[in-house]
């Protein structure tokens, strides 16, 4: 039997049915590599104290005869984003450090209600503001395939617990690339659904229109069935939609087996290829449009000719909501309270935390956002940006009448190297540009890992996106090109990342 | 503070034209709150009707309160706005303390309703039409105690205190159109289009509309033009100020006078009126400056991502405009014919805003007679002196249940003014008062009779007169037994007896 930690979701999922392990087993197991090998990836902020107790009641459910969910005993990392009651809530930012919070994130409930274990909070840049985790105020998360490097951001704790064999699930959160980029730096699986279709009560807000859960994990399939778990209408959350849902764990079965390729129109996207994007990435994403056409695809090139402004765009709106969604971060009924010195009044009090409490990215963002929005400026800026917004979704749905699927490489560049990027904040931005378009849209989009960039020998993934609603067609297509490649290598890329301390 | 100086208010009407503009906020009296399941109830312990949307704790989201929404649209028709098929929310950031997310969430640039108008009944019957510019949900805010301080306000202050009780209570702001022509008129032209609203809003049942209570408050915008000649061009518009804290109908047209006559006063002078917010006070009868207010006041106002547009079908808005009760201006026509009051009697009644209070007694089981006398007599002297609002005083049920006692013979009008006094200083029911206080007219004819002997007895030459016919005589003796049964008797009754104690 492979080692537990090295096993996907759906074939612990069979074992742990079988009974041949146990919940216990497979939480000790991942609480044990945590331990190994934590110190270095720095991938969790907290680590649950209760998640072998809760494994432990799973266990004795199953032997009662109870009909469990698949996914029922498997441990689950939750990106620090989303509010837990049993383990602090601090979404990467010292203005939250210890929070508790009174609810769990609908997301976080829908999964504990299907049996799956959450063993910790993940690492996240502040608020989900930037590519890389160096700007979590507790320190950057490491790339396992190199410790030096970055593990993509902001969900890089998630990445790259899964990818170290930490934990087989993650939750992560989506806003501009936040799990897709990620996943292509770290050779996971990252998918941001349809905006709408997964809960956002309990996840701390960045950008409202833009931010969307999702699931990260080493494979399409695994990615599926944790989606068919957090896809549920939740009357909390006014955006979420009411939509039934074709299972998107059959969707990747049927994808794995080859269904549906011949014939697929798969629309490879001007703007987002060639000029700009890393030797490496370009010809594995060639390659893999390749093996596609190969399988009877046909390939298509389309042009998106607003996708230059997006980036722009994004950088507005993004700003202008997360100026208002951290208004709240204010001292006054949680979270840290910096008293400045003779006391002061409440506005004094209001600021010194702010000041205090958040880091420079998040000031930065905070300073564009209330600019964007000021009066005079408003039109320019805000409006504007909303204004290419509606024409990138015109984009899509033109696109969308030419193909099934678009594809990009998920971002331009393999992981770079810690401090690389952080003085240049344009820098950071443009590595978005791949993933930005279909945040602006609300469409759906996945990363699955394609290969190794020869220059680097660093993982490379090729984004998939679908119509609004058709996150389906993502894991049929996914897994397709999952098989695909895992039958040309003869392995999964995940097994030829670095062993890393521990075992 | 500075005492302002006042133009004596002819004086001001004969320099100026006023300008007026309300903006009145109604709490809805919905369960729950406008954006939370938290419930709606006033007067719970601080901070107990609160949910993590209602603090703004991070990860809520707000979900709009569907029959908030329905009141809206029902208030919106009475008003006989237009009701948008689409209607958004929106974000209006600002920090403080009592607004937990730092941002109200209100309507901006697309209201729920727009372009109405209400008539407005005159003290002299006059029909004034004002026009309204829109109606708009919004949530309101906690409310900040300070403590420390010497008046209870901010300055002085050690640490102020938060209630989230109110926090995210469903609001509808009624905005006028500017009001011009109201001309000496001015304060109960304001004072009447307010009450106007309390009957709309009472009558629809979707707001309890206690002004002491914050349910209704008025923020008046006023300003100032000087008069120009005959045939010459209006002067333009001055700067206005926004009266707040303007906490019953009573003052109401007490602040608008009062501002008419301090600008007037700083204009007649060469000075400028400063555009500010005026806080009103009950006490002093004054408006003092509370924080000034610009049309450039950066709210940095953008679409609430967190909520879809409001979308009523117009099946619903039917719905709820075939359910509108009857138009105040109908209903009081109605109720005159119905209660048979005299045109001088109803307009008492609707003078003082009593409308409510007298249906309501009625309801409980006066007469309409015995309502309109309690209500426009004794009650609203008290409240008078008092300063207060008639309606806060006492109950519609106790005010019946005071009628009844006094039909019944149990107590004559001069007792049950004491019992009305006793329910007033919250001393219970009348019948409570009654038992308490040991009020009820003397009934028992032995008792009387014992004091009238008594009386005739030690005033012999009264008796003689009486017995001579000089029947008037009596008096004296009617008065001291009155005084021996400490004003508890029938006085009808004593003279009776007197007259029939003397002759035997």
């Amino acid at each position: 039997m492979t080692d537990i930690i090295r096993m996907t979701a759906a074939d612990l999922s069979t074992h742990l049915q079988s009974g041949e392990i146990s919940a216990v087993d497979a939480t000790q197991a991942h609480l044990d590599r945590i331990e190994a090998v934590d110190t270095d990836v720095h991938a969790f902020l907290a680590v649950s104290s209760d998640a072998l107790d809760t494994a432990r009641r799973i266990d004795e459910r199953r032997a009662a005869g109870e009909k469990l969910g698949p996914l029922a005993g498997i441990p689950l990392a939750v990106k620090d984003v989303l509010v837990t009651t049993d383990m602090p809530s601090t979404s990467g930012s010292k203005i939250l450090e210890g929070y508790m919070s009174p609810f769990d994130a609908t997301v976080v409930r829908l999964s504990r209600e299907a049996g799956l274990i959450p063993i910790g909070k993940t690492n996240m840049d502040e608020f989900a503001m930037g590519s890389s985790t160096e700007h979590s105020a507790y320190g950057p998360t490491r790339n396992p395939w190199d410790l030096d490097r970055i593990p993509g951001g902001s969900g890089g704790g998630s990445a790259a617990a899964v990818a170290a064999f930490e934990a087989p699930l993650a939750l992560g959160s989506d806003t501009g690339g936040s799990i897709r980029q990620p996943a292509h730096v770290t050779g996971t699986v990252g998918v941001k659904p349809t905006y709408g279709a997964v809960s956002r009560y309990g996840a701390i807000a960045l950008a409202s229109s833009l931010d969307q859960v999702g699931p990260v994990t080493r494979t399409v399939l695994d990615a599926g069935l944790l989606h068919d778990v957090i896809a549920q209408h939740d009357p909390h959350d006014s955006t979420s939609l009411t939509d039934t849902w074709p299972s998107m764990a059959e969707a990747a079965r049927s994808g794995a087996r080859g269904d549906g390729l011949a014939g697929l129109k798969v629309g490879v996207v001007r703007e987002l290829s060639g000029d700009g994007f890393q030797a490496g990435v370009q010809s594995r994403f060639e390659e893999t449009v390749a093996l596609l056409t190969a399988q009877g695809a046909e390939v298509i090139e389309v042009s998106a000719p607003h996708f230059e402004y997006a980036v722009a765009a994004y950088y507005l709106i993004l700003p202008a909501e997360a100026s208002s969604n951290l208004a709240k971060f204010d001292s006054v009924r949680f979270g840290m309270r910096v008293q400045p010195d003779g006391g002061g009044t409440v506005e004094q009090v209001m600021a010194a935390t702010r000041e205090a409490g958040f880091g420079p990215e998040v000031k930065r963002r905070i300073i564009l956002g209330t600019y964007a929005l000021s009066a005079g400026y408003y039109d320019a800026y805000y409006g504007s940006a909303q204004k290419v917004r509606t024409l990138i979704q015109r984009d899509f749905t033109a696109a969308f009448e030419q193909v099934d699927v678009l594809v990009t490489p998920s971002a331009p560049t393999t992981a770079f190297k810690f401090g690389e990027k952080l003085a240049d904040p344009m820098a950071m931005y443009l590595n978005d540009i791949t993933t930005i378009p279909a945040n602006l849209a609300g469409i759906p989009g996945i990363s699955v890992p394609i290969g190794l960039a020869p220059e680097d020998g660093l993982p490379v993934g090729i984004q998939v996106m679908a119509p609004q609603r058709e996150d389906a067609r993502l894991y049929r297509v996914g897994a397709a090109i999952e098989a695909l490649l895992e039958q040309q290598w003869g392995h999964t890329l995940i097994s030829k990342a670095p062993a890393l301390g521990g075992k | 503070m500075a005492k302002d100086a006042l133009m004596d208010y002819d004086k001001a009407l004969e320099l100026f034209e006023p300008v007026l503009g309300f903006e009145v906020h109604v709490e809805l009296n919905t369960k729950t709150k406008m954006f939370s399941a938290a419930p709606n109830e006033f007067g719970s312990a601080p901070n107990t009707n609160v949910s993590p949307v209602c603090l703004g704790l991070p990860g809520s989201l707000p979900v709009v309160n569907e029959q908030a929404v329905r009141y809206a649209i029902s208030l919106g028709l009475a008003l006989g706005c237009s009701i948008a098929p689409s209607s958004r929310f929106a974000r209006k950031n600002y920090f403080y303390p009592d607004l937990a997310k730092n941002y109200q969430i209100s309507q901006y640039d697309e209201p729920i309703a727009f372009d109405g108008s209400v008539d407005v009944e005159m003290p002299d019957g006059r029909i004034v039409p004002i026009s309204i510019e829109r109606a708009h949900m919004e949530e309101d805010a906690g409310k900040l105690t300070h403590v420390g301080g010497s008046t209870g306000r901010i300055q002085g202050a050690e640490y102020s205190l938060v209630d989230y009780n109110r926090a995210g209570v469903p609001l509808v702001e009624i905005v006028t159109n500017i009001i011009y022509g109201a001309e000496a008129d001015a304060p109960e032209l304001a004072k009447a289009y307010v009450a106007t609203i309390r009957d709309i809003v009472t009558s629809l049942g979707i707001s309890d509309a206690k002004m002491e209570r914050g349910n209704l408050r008025c923020d008046a915008n006023i300003s100032l033009r000087p008069r120009t000649a005959e045939g010459e061009p209006p002067a333009p518009l001055g700067t206005r100020t926004e009266t707040k804290n303007v906490n019953s109908l009573r003052s109401v047209e007490r602040a608008i006078r009062y501002e008419i006559q301090r600008q007037a006063a700083i204009l007649a002078d060469g000075g400028t009126i400063t555009q500010e917010t005026r806080h009103w006070h009950e006490d002093t009868g004054r408006t003092s400056a509370g924080r000034p207010k610009s049309d450039a006041d950066d709210y940095r106002y953008f679409p609430e991502p967190d909520l879809l547009p409001v979308e009523p079908s117009l099946e619903l808005i039917e719905e709820l405009r075939s359910a509108l009760p009857e138009p105040p201006a109908a209903r009081r026509r109605r109720l005159k014919a119905e209660w048979g009051f005299t045109d001088l009697e109803f307009q008492d009644v609707v003078n003082g805003g009593l409308l409510v209070e007298i249906t309501e007694t009625v309801a409980a089981g006066a007469s309409p007679a015995a309502a309109r006398k309690w209500w426009t007599g004794e009650i609203s002297r008290i409240a008078n002196v008092q300063g207060a609002e008639a309606s806060a005083l006492v109950s519609p049920q106790n005010v019946a249940a005071l009628a009844a006692l006094v039909d019944a013979g149990t107590l004559t009008d001069k007792l049950a003014r004491q019992v009305l006094e006793g329910v007033i200083a919250g001393e219970g029911t009348p019948q409570d008062v009654v038992d308490a206080r040991g009020l009820a007219v003397v009934s028992d004819d032995g008792a009387l009779i014992a004091a009238i002997d008594d009386a005739l007895a030690s005033q012999p030459d009264v008796l003689a007169k009486i017995r001579d016919g000089k029947v008037q005589a009596a008096g004296a003796v009617i008065g001291a037994v009155m005084k021996a049964m400490k004003g508890q008797a029938d006085a009808a009754r004593v003279r009776e007896l007197v007259l029939e104690r003397a002759q035997s």
